[in-house]
């Protein structure tokens, strides 16, 4: 499939901005027994001065997040020929995922714009309000990654994404990029405060358990690709049954829509390489945060941010670019 | 909507007789003509006479040669394949479709994609194995075959008319068209009795358009099972004397 940019820019960045939401309405619902256990060791003022502190911290990322999934959803309806009409694709959510995803991209900014205008207006993050709205939010940013995966997902006639590995590389990988960004936007001196997150084991979860698996993952799943039969052009025709076939005259001297948008093989003769460059930076950058640090201070966070971005951009180009769809048979390529 | 109507009785559709399609691309162009002018027209193209010209055709005519192994060796069969919309009974194309565009009439089972809600994100392309859509560049939305739904139900043309274009054009009636839902109509029957088959049913899609395929040929080459090349037997006992000894003396 020709790995086109606005839907690789939709995914990746929305999948990014909805992770770091949802690490967001995570920290958000842990924060008041971070509190209470600091209860001990500090006056009511002081506490009361740290959990403000978080709330500018929380409100931070949260705006953060909010463009990135903003960016990524603009980006996705520049994939459109009729952008205006970008609002019709809410409307059959009972059978498509494209619009169920739809769906919950925009309900998820209920909650993210009641918890930011909440938190603009100095509410205290241990109220119950603040708690509701982060569940809500934490849940439907794991919908929203969902229903992302499963508009590949339920493609039957693209092998490489018809199967079980997409759903769960569509979560990791939006954890994945959610956790860098997170981390890269706590150590940033406005927002520099205890955090309810502690960015160190964020770090090393993300670097020992969420990289690794989602690296295995797609191993695991690069193995399948490699076994799955492909469909030739006997399988396509029906012709199977009368011997070898062959094609020996396209129907047209040009490309059309179909060899433009499906007969892209560029990457299939490239993906020994791009598969290693982004295997290596997925488990490479969070992993160089400790070695970066020590020579750039804070601003390694970003670099890592980079590094991660980079590796998820090229698994994500990979993903579109090496899938194969049926109709190529057609065409004997 | 794009949810599916119930299952209709009513199937119309195509059955096209791999036998006797010589490849001539009328189809293609016959239906190119009248859907540029029709209902759901213009199909623009792109560059149409420069050096790249691209745009959308519904109807695509493939051409394959297909190897048999024989008795007598390998013989190559030429098969023209006209590819188009095959107005699946349950297509993945309608039910991806965000916008409801895409969808499938209760009455007669075309499926047909509303111009007027069609926002173009392509999903409906990658949905549907058989290549039966393509995006118009210059209209921004999906275009696929509509059967023809405004010329076979169009009062104003004379009855004969009342058929898809491709029907009509192609010079040896190797298009049919008719009801699949019913197995007594004149296409059911054909299919039934030439053994027409639907592509990839595989992916469950349920195509209502059928394939007949190519006859066996008549000359007098069976199609051995491929590996297993038949051998030809000779008794030397019932040989005459000087040919046995031929036999012996050339078999050293």
């Amino acid at each position: 499939m020709r790995p086109t940019f606005s839907i690789i820019f939709f995914t990746v960045l929305s999948g990014a901005g909805y992770g770091l939401v949802f690490l967001v309405a995570i920290s958000l619902l842990y924060a008041p027994a971070l509190l209470a256990q600091l209860a001990q060791f500090g006056s009511a003022a002081d506490l009361d001065a740290l959990a403000g502190r978080m709330r500018l911290t929380c409100e931070v990322a949260l705006a953060i997040g909010a463009l990135l999934a903003t960016a990524g959803l603009l980006c996705s309806v520049g994939h459109l020929g009729k952008p205006l009409r970008a609002w019709r694709a809410f409307s059959q959510w009972r059978s498509s995922w494209l619009s169920r995803e739809g769906v919950a991209s925009v309900l998820a900014f209920v909650p993210m714009f009641g918890l930011l205008v909440a938190m603009f207006c100095d509410t205290d993050i241990r109220s119950n309000g603040v708690a509701i709205a982060a569940t809500a939010l934490a849940c439907l940013c794991a919908i929203t990654v969902f229903c992302t995966g499963r508009i590949y997902s339920s493609l039957k006639p693209i092998r490489a994404w018809h199967n079980g590995y997409v759903v769960p590389g569509y979560f990791l990988f939006a954890f994945y990029a959610g956790a860098l960004w997170i981390a890269a936007l706590y150590t940033m001196p406005i927002t520099l405060s205890p955090l309810a997150i502690p960015i160190g084991t964020l770090y090393q979860f993300n670097a020992f358990v969420i990289a690794p698996l989602a690296v295995g993952l797609k191993l695991a799943y690069w193995r399948s690709l490699a076994q799955a039969a492909k469909p030739d052009t006997g399988d396509a025709t029906g012709l199977r049954r009368l011997g070898s076939v062959r094609s020996f005259e396209q129907p047209h001297t040009e490309e059309n829509y179909l060899t433009h948008e499906m007969g892209f093989v560029l990457a299939r003769k490239h993906s020994r390489r791009l598969r290693t460059i982004a295997a290596l930076l997925i488990i490479g950058a969070p992993l160089a945060v400790w070695p970066l640090s020590v020579v750039a201070g804070d601003f390694a966070a970003w670099v890592v941010v980079l590094l991660g971005m980079l590796g998820v951009f090229v698994e994500r180009w990979l993903f579109f670019a090496e899938a194969r769809h049926a109709v190529i048979a057609f065409y004997g390529r | 909507m794009t949810t599916l109507p119930p299952p209709a009785a009513k199937k119309l559709g195509l059955v096209i007789d791999l036998d006797i399609c010589v490849g001539c691309h009328a189809c293609a162009v016959a239906c190119k003509e009248w859907n540029d002018g029709g209902d759901f027209g213009p199909l623009p193209d792109a560059d149409p006479y420069g050096a790249h010209p691209s745009g959308v055709w519904f109807n695509r005519v493939h051409s394959y040669a297909v190897e048999e192994t024989t008795a007598r060796g390998k013989r190559e069969m030429t098969v023209h394949f006209p590819r188009s919309c095959l107005h699946c009974e349950t297509p993945a194309c309608v039910t991806v479709c965000p916008t409801g565009a895409s969808y499938k009439r209760a009455e007669d089972g075309i499926v047909l994609v509303d111009e007027d809600k069609c926002i173009g994100c392509q999903l409906c392309a990658w949905a549907c194995p058989y290549g039966a859509r393509e995006i118009s560049a210059e209209r921004g939305t999906m275009q696929k075959c509509t059967l023809c739904v405004d010329r076979i139900y169009n009062e104003t043309l004379d009855p004969a008319d009342r058929q898809p274009a491709c029907v009509a054009a192609c010079p040896t009636r190797a298009r049919h068209f008719g009801d699949l839902g019913d197995a007594d109509s004149p296409i059911s029957k054909l299919v039934a009795e030439r053994e027409g088959y639907a592509l990839m049913p595989e992916f469950g899609y349920k195509p209502v358009n059928k394939y007949l395929p190519p006859r066996p040929r008549r000359d007098g080459c069976d199609v051995a099972s491929p590996g297993t090349p038949r051998e030809e037997t000779l008794d030397r006992d019932k040989l005459p004397g000087v040919l046995r000894w031929l036999d012996r003396a050339l078999s050293r």
